[in-house]
Parts: C-alpha cells; sequence; structure tokens
C-alpha cells in the first residue's frame, strides 16, 4: 500500500533523519520526498511504500505518532487513496 | 505527488473544520428470513444480522485509521419490519432480536421499525404502528419510520391522525429522558429505500441483499471555505461545489473500500451535510457565512436553496452512485447555530417549515411543549406531508413534545441528538379536519404553479 507520511511542527535539527531512520527500520520505503516552511511551520510531507513491511499499517501509523510525540513534531500517516480521491477528478482505476 | 497545500488542506479538514463520514450504513434484506411462526422468524433475524454485519464496526474502524477520517458511526438499516412480521404477526419477538443484534454487533443505530403505509394500513399494519412507542422505550438503538405519503398516492389522513397519537405515547413513555423515544421516529412523505441516515434508514423493497451507503457531513469544511470567499453569489456556489466534490469523493472512497471488505454491494453515497452540536459543524454557520445575521433572518431560504442545489452539483460528479436523501439537513437540536436562532427566537417553526420546502428533510429535531395535542402534531404532519407530496421530494417530521416542559425550557438528548430549546407552536384547533380521516388525493402534475 502507499501512503502519504506529513510531519508538521517547529522546526529544528534531527526531524528528517529521525522520521527517515526510523521509516527504514520499519522496511517502508521512501519514494518522494518534499519540505516547505508553511507559515513559520516545518512541512515534510512523504509518499511511502508499505508493502515489503513487516508490520501492519496501524503497527507503522502508531510507531509513527510515538516519535512525532518525542520530538514534538505531528506526524500521520495516511493511505494514498484519500488524497487521490480529494485531488484528482480522475476515479476509475484511483480508488 | 501532491503539493504540500493539497495535503495540508485535506489534513486541516479533519483537524480543524470536523469533516467527518457521518455513516456507513449496511442494509440487510430480511425477506428470507419470512416465516409464519414467530420465533423461528426473530432466530432468523437475529442470524443475518450477526452474519452480513458482524465485521461492519471493524471494518468502518480500519478503513478509518487508514484514511485518516473519523467514521462517526456504523449503522445497520433493514426491509421494514411490518413486512417481515406480518405473516407471523412476531413483531415483539423480532424487536428483542434486532435489539440483540444491534448490541452484539456494536453498531450505533439500527434502523426499519417501519410501516409504507401511504395509500393504506391492514389491520397488521396498524396493530405494529400501534406497538412503535413501546419498541422504541424498551430499546436504545432500535430507530422507527412510517412512509404515511407520496406524491403518487396522495396522503393517507388515517395514518396520519395515528402519527400524532403514537408521537405522543412515545414522549410519555420516555418523560424522564425529555422524551427521547420521540428522536427515533420519524414520519415520511415520498421516503426513499437507501437512506443511511436516522432515525429514517430503512432498505427498501427493491434493493439488494446486502448493500453499503454512506451518508458524509462536512458543513464546518464549507463554511471555512466560504469564509475565504469574498465574491459575489456565483463565486459562492462555486465554493460550495469544489468543496461538496472533495467531501462526497471521501464517501465515495468509503463506500468502495466498505462494500469491498464486507462483500456487500456498493449501494450510494448520500450529499446531505450532516451538522453535529459541535461549534463550526453547522449548517446555519454556511448561511450565516454567505451572509444573514443569524439563520431565520429573510434570505434563509433563498441561502438554503442555493447551498442544497451546490453541493448536489459538486457531489453528483465525485460519486458513481448517488442517492438516499441527499440535501442539506436542519435539525434545529443538531446544529449550534440553529440551536442559538431558536433560543433568540430569530428562527420561528413557520421558517423551518417554508425551508424544507427547498431542501431535505423537513421539521427535524424541533423540542415543542409537551401539552401540545396529538390533532395538532398530526396536523404538523399533514402541513409537511403535503410540502413534500406537491413539490416531488421527500419531506419528514420529527417532533418531540417533550412532556411536563413548557415554551422556552430546555430539552437535552445528549451524543449527536444535541439540545434544543423548546418552541411555541400555534395552539388553533385543526381537531375537525384532523377527526375526518380518509385521503389527500394525489396530486396533479401538469399544472406547476
Amino acid at each position: 500500500m502507499k501512503a502519504i507520511v506529513s510531519v508538521i511542527g517547529k522546526d529544528k535539527k534531527g526531524i528528517i533523519a529521525g522520521v527517515s531512520g526510523l521509516l527504514s527500520d520499519m522496511d517502508v520505503n521512501i519514494e518522494d520526498i518534499s519540505q516547505t516552511i508553511l507559515q513559520d511551520y516545518f512541512t515534510m510531507i512523504m509518499a511511502v511504500e508499505l508493502k515489503e513491511s513487516k508490520l501492519s499499517f496501524t503497527q507503522i501509523s502508531d510507531k509513527l505518532s510515538e516519535l512525532g510525540t518525542k520530538i514534538g513534531v505531528e506526524i500521520k500517516m495516511q493511505s494514498q487513496q484519500i488524497f487521490d480521491a480529494m485531488h484528482k477528478i480522475a476515479m476509475v482505476g484511483n480508488n | 505527488m501532491y503539493s504540500s497545500k493539497e495535503i495540508i488542506e485535506t489534513i486541516n479538514m479533519v483537524s480543524r473544520q470536523h469533516l467527518d463520514v457521518r455513516t456507513i450504513t449496511m442494509g440487510i434484506s430480511l425477506f428470507d428470513c419470512i416465516t409464519d411462526s414467530p420465533a423461528r422468524t426473530a432466530d432468523k433475524i437475529y442470524d443475518k444480522i450477526m452474519r452480513k454485519a458482524g465485521n461492519l464496526v471493524s471494518v468502518g474502524n480500519a478503513i478509518s485509521a487508514e484514511i485518516g477520517v473519523p467514521i462517526v458511526n456504523k449503522r445497520i438499516s433493514v426491509t421494514p419490519i411490518s413486512l417481515i412480521t406480518a405473516a407471523s404477526k412476531g413483531h415483539e419477538q423480532a424487536i428483542t432480536a434486532l435489539d440483540k443484534a444491534a448490541a452484539e454487533t456494536g453498531i450505533d443505530f439500527l434502523g426499519g421499525y417501519s410501516a409504507l403505509v401511504h395509500k393504506g394500513m391492514t389491520p397488521y399494519e396498524k396493530e405494529f404502528i400501534a406497538s412503535i412507542p413501546q419498541a422504541l422505550t424498551s430499546t436504545g438503538k432500535i430507530c422507527s419510520s412510517i412512509n404515511v405519503a407520496s406524491t403518487k398516492a396522495g396522503i393517507n389522513m388515517d395514518a396520519v391522525a395515528m402519527c400524532g397519537k403514537i408521537v405522543k405515547q412515545a414522549a410519555y413513555l420516555t418523560k424522564d429522558s425529555d422524551s427521547s423515544a420521540c428522536t427515533k421516529l420519524v414520519v415520511f412523505a415520498n421516503a426513499v429505500e437507501d437512506n443511511p441516515f436516522m432515525a429514517g434508514a430503512f432498505l427498501g423493497v427493491g434493493e439488494a441483499d446486502c448493500v453499503i451507503n454512506v451518508g458524509v457531513s462536512g458543513p464546518g469544511v464549507v463554511a471555512a471555505a466560504l469564509k475565504e470567499c469574498q465574491g459575489d453569489l456565483s463565486e459562492v456556489a462555486e465554493v460550495i461545489k469544489e468543496t461538496a466534490f472533495k467531501i462526497t469523493r471521501v464517501g465515495q472512497l468509503v463506500a468502495k473500500e466498505a462494500s469491498k471488505r464486507l462483500n456487500a454491494q456498493f449501494g450510494i453515497v448520500d450529499l446531505s451535510l450532516a451538522p453535529t452540536p459541535a461549534v463550526g459543524d453547522s449548517v446555519a454557520q454556511i448561511l450565516e457565512e454567505i451572509g444573514l445575521e443569524s439563520v431565520g433572518a429573510y434570505g434563509t431560504t433563498a441561502t438554503l436553496a442555493m447551498l442544497n442545489d451546490a453541493v448536489k452539483k459538486g457531489g453528483t460528479m465525485a460519486s458513481s452512485h448517488v442517492g438516499g436523501l441527499s440535501g442539506a439537513f436542519i435539525p434545529v437540536s443538531e446544529d449550534a447555530g440553529m440551536i442559538a436562532a431558536a433560543k433568540s427566537g430569530a428562527l420561528t417553526l413557520e421558517k423551518l417549515e417554508a425551508m424544507t420546502a427547498v431542501c431535505s428533510v423537513g421539521l427535524d429535531m424541533i423540542a415543542i411543549p409537551g401539552d401540545v395535542s396529538e390533532e395538532i402534531i398530526s396536523a404538523m404532519i399533514a402541513d409537511e406531508m403535503s410540502i413534500g407530496v406537491i413539490n416531488c421530494k421527500t419531506t419528514a417530521v420529527r417532533i418531540i413534545p417533550v412532556y411536563g416542559k413548557k415554551a422556552g425550557d430546555w430539552a437535552t438528548f445528549g451524543g449527536l441528538l444535541g439540545n434544543a430549546p423548546i418552541m411555541e407552536i400555534n395552539r388553533k384547533s385543526p381537531l375537525k379536519f384532523i377527526s375526518r380521516g380518509g385521503r389527500i388525493p394525489a396530486p396533479a402534475h401538469s399544472l406547476k404553479n
């Protein structure tokens, strides 16, 4: 399954290293990554692929939230389907 | 890959603007449960619901976790029970079976303790309708509806007269909880067969064995989008359409996933904007954002009509099957903006009635004084039914004559059902009209004024 990981919070060092390290430990592959500062907030969006991971969606999602709490940012993982549904006109084949 | 703006927009819709999917409602046909034995019919009803809906709650929760959007309720609708128990006369056993299945599946509501009597009633249907107040009092999650009118058949005024009686009885039987049984009872004109919303959901006779119908929500998302819009009303309509498209797409995704995982047919997505009592999740707030000081002001009917139409235009393209009620809901007790307007006197019952002519679904969740007579309630129902019958649309009445309370008092129902100030109503007597009985004939539809 493909998913989008979003990381939002006050900018500080080590956010990218922490999140990508954890994803790598869980065998989650990062396919694309973008980063911006929106209204003083650090925003990182990662497109990830979960199929090689032995953990379930919920387990991965929980571990990411846990890390977020530890480093003081909000980390969410959502199925790519929700973004396809809202932001693409074409529906056939997508969801 | 999406832009950060798009990702943040979706995240904010959930975290700040109350976007949710109101309900996944599984429709289950009970026709194969009909027997001539009350006990066997009840057993078959229980078994079939458990077999089909045993995983409904866990599947709903799993989808919600994956897409990151709350799915607030998981519900079941069934074939009108009056049809299933007509052969056995076993509605008392059936209600016990439904209550048990509702508790064990862990769902929030089960609808379909219903009767369709828009043209006439069988002797058994009269007996069944009389059983509704007790059924709603002895159970917590079961909902009931009665279709008493249709554009093709006219209005069954004998049934309307009965409905006034049973609304009062239900109010009395639950007098200790602000007559809460009335919140689970709807009287319809032109009821739809695939409605996922309560209390009026049932699975129609033309439906498949097991169907998934999804009701979206999201008035807060529309209001937030309109806050940014300073343009004229054409632009306002465009903003509503675009937002409704996105909201409906979430419903479409959920309906498709849920029907696949639950091995059920994809039924419909219902485009209704369902409010909740939470601040910022209000249909009234949308009308106020368009430019009214308060809902209830002149302009309310026009803005509501525009909202309702724009939601449909945006929503229809977003889903492969649209159905159910699909219109803006205006339940007074479930919408913070409506509650405030009713309390301040800005919103009157007459204006609410006018609003129901341009949106779904009717006089909904309105608390009135407990001493209002049954014939006045019947006449309120008749008025609302005539709006539906003449305009070829669904209308409904869900009013609560709160036992022991008077105008200006407060009724509290809790949860999604909210709370409401008790509104005074016109007390002139319609007794002779209601006592006449019979049928109001179906309207002519070629002369359109």
